[in-house]
């Protein structure tokens, strides 16, 4: 019993030193590295604007349901004004960045790490350092980089989207006055909440970028499986991986910034 | 042997319990074709990805140009890849980059040469190949030879000084087979770059290399010239020289009506 779970420590310490490692290498690459900004836009464009629809559509309904369920609660005390101080702070202090963080694994970190995963089956990665290449600055620092800079300003967007679901839910389907509702919104939130809010968001981008990004580059280490099956594995890990990483990081930043 | 390019002594590589290399020796004369043959499964692309780093021998020793290369010397090694070009059995396109943009990736990771000038050589080595009206396309719109064109495009730009070939005409027809051979030959003499080549095509090899060698249960069994070869008396290059011969003696068998056991070296 003591040797496996010590045989299991062992493990996941060296993967966490490992995923360091990488992390910190392709970061540190990016310094110098040719044709860095061309490989940023593309990046940003995968990251960023490919994935605003469904951040767009799943900050709407969450405001929605936020607004309904909200309303009904607030209404049972005759609090129902408060419901943009409700919707606003759970969006911007929370689920916007956390949501927004688990949207960006469905749809980036998952094509990311089967995208890298093929490339390191089909050997392009071997065909990259054979040539000289870096091939943390050339694919995964980009990425990296894009994260950084896009995933605040998506969390963003669903925070205004969200917002503008619980006007819907609450002062268009049901009975709140919008000044009611909009007033409760800019007085609740503050500069802080903002910050925090981009805090998160720039941090849960690294690590899922980082994380997809390992699990696809280091597709071939897998012993479990091989080829599809193991670009299949990877992916898996990776979006899991990271979804699990995005919940725990929001504790522990919150508990640090609260 | 002359001017050695490439000296490779006792390389060994095993994966786990599987033993692929125990040894293996090589020499390479600059300027020449070294072709090493082989049975499928007997370890040449290990072998080969030995050589250009790709795959970490367990033993050996690896000299390029008279300087050790396996000693874990990270400039000796980035020197060598600047060096050397890799033309994948598979290819190895970048298939989100186009056919421009995959022949000038070697020159942006190795030289500091401005971008204006890049994309001239790119498109000078895709003119040499006739691949120049194609360059705004994806890898993935090219026929099979056009890929292997490119991806010896790909090869060539950096003007190497050494290319590996793993299986370069695996896969494909006798026609393009022969095709890919003459290419090989052509822009070797063109450029004066030294080759090593694996595959298994036998008549094809024999006729375009200056060397060839023979790898068999993970040890070189034969080095020399295809004279040499062809008249060598060992039983593992007589047995490889002659499977087209015992291929029509076994068929002939077949079709009188004899039984014939089955081979159990596939």
């Amino acid at each position: 019993m003591t040797r496996v779970l010590g045989k299991y420590t062992l493990r996941i310490v060296r993967e966490l030193g490992d995923f360091g490692l990488f992390t910190s290498r392709s970061l540190a690459a990016a310094v110098g590295s040719r044709k860095l900004g061309r490989r940023v836009v593309r990046s940003i464009y995968e990251q960023g604007v490919r994935c605003v629809p469904v951040i767009m559509i799943v900050g709407l309904f969450t405001g929605l349901v936020l607004g309904l369920q909200g309303y009904y609660v607030l209404n049972k005390f005759g609090s129902s004004g408060l419901l943009g101080t409700l919707v606003s702070l759970t969006l911007v202090r929370e689920l916007a960045p956390v949501l927004a963080a688990l949207m960006l694994v469905g749809q980036a970190g998952s094509a990311l790490a089967a995208e890298l995963g093929i490339q390191r089956n089909s050997e392009q990665i071997d065909a990259l350092e054979t040539m000289g290449a870096d091939v943390h600055a050339y694919l995964i620092s980009p990425r990296l980089i894009a994260a950084v800079l896009v995933f605040p300003i998506q969390t963003a967007f669903f925070c205004l989207i969200g917002l503008l679901g619980g006007y819907l839910s609450g002062s268009v389907v049901l009975a709140l006055q919008p000044g009611v509702y909009w007033s409760a919104v800019f007085h609740a939130v503050h500069p802080v909440d903002v910050r925090e809010c981009m805090i998160k968001a720039a941090i849960f981008g690294l690590l899922t970028i980082a994380i997809c990004a390992y699990n696809g580059f280091n597709a071939h280490r897998r012993t479990s499986a091989s080829g599809a099956r193991a670009v299949s594995a990877s992916t898996t890990r990776a979006v899991v991986i990271s979804s699990i990483t995005v919940l725990a990081a929001d504790y522990v930043i919150t508990s640090f910034l609260v | 042997m002359g001017d050695l390019f490439l000296d490779v002594r006792g390389i060994a590589k095993r994966f786990g319990e599987n033993v692929v290399l125990v040894g293996v020796d090589l020499a390479v004369p600059r300027g020449s074709v070294v072709t090493v043959l082989g049975k499928s499964g007997t370890g040449k692309s290990v072998f080969l990805k030995c050589l250009a780093g790709i795959v970490r021998p367990d033993a050996g020793e690896i000299r390029f140009d008279g300087r050790p290369l396996n000693a874990g010397d990270a400039e000796c090694r980035a020197e060598f890849r600047s060096r050397c070009s890799y033309l994948f059995q598979s290819n190895a396109l970048l298939d989100s980059l186009t056919v421009l943009e995959n022949v000038a990736l070697p020159l942006e990771s190795t030289t500091q040469i401005p971008n204006r000038e890049i994309r001239e050589r790119a498109l000078e080595a895709l003119r040499q190949l006739d691949l120049e009206k194609h360059w705004d396309r994806h890898p993935g719109q090219l026929s099979g030879g056009m890929q292997k064109r490119l991806a010896l495009a790909r090869a060539i730009v950096t003007r190497p000084e050494l290319v590996l070939f793993d299986e370069p005409t695996a896969g494909l027809d006798p026609l393009r087979r022969n095709a890919v051979f003459q290419m090989i030959v052509k822009y070797q003499r063109q450029f004066g770059f030294t080759a090593v080549l694996v595959t298994h095509d036998l008549p094809e090899a024999l006729v375009s290399s200056d060397q060839v060698a023979l790898l068999d249960g993970g040890r070189m069994r034969f080095q020399g010239t295809p004279a040499q070869f062809n008249a060598s008396d060992d039983p593992t290059v007589r047995s490889f020289r002659d499977s087209a011969g015992e291929l029509r003696d076994t068929v002939a068998a077949l079709r009188r009506g004899e039984t014939i056991e089955n081979r159990n070296d596939l």
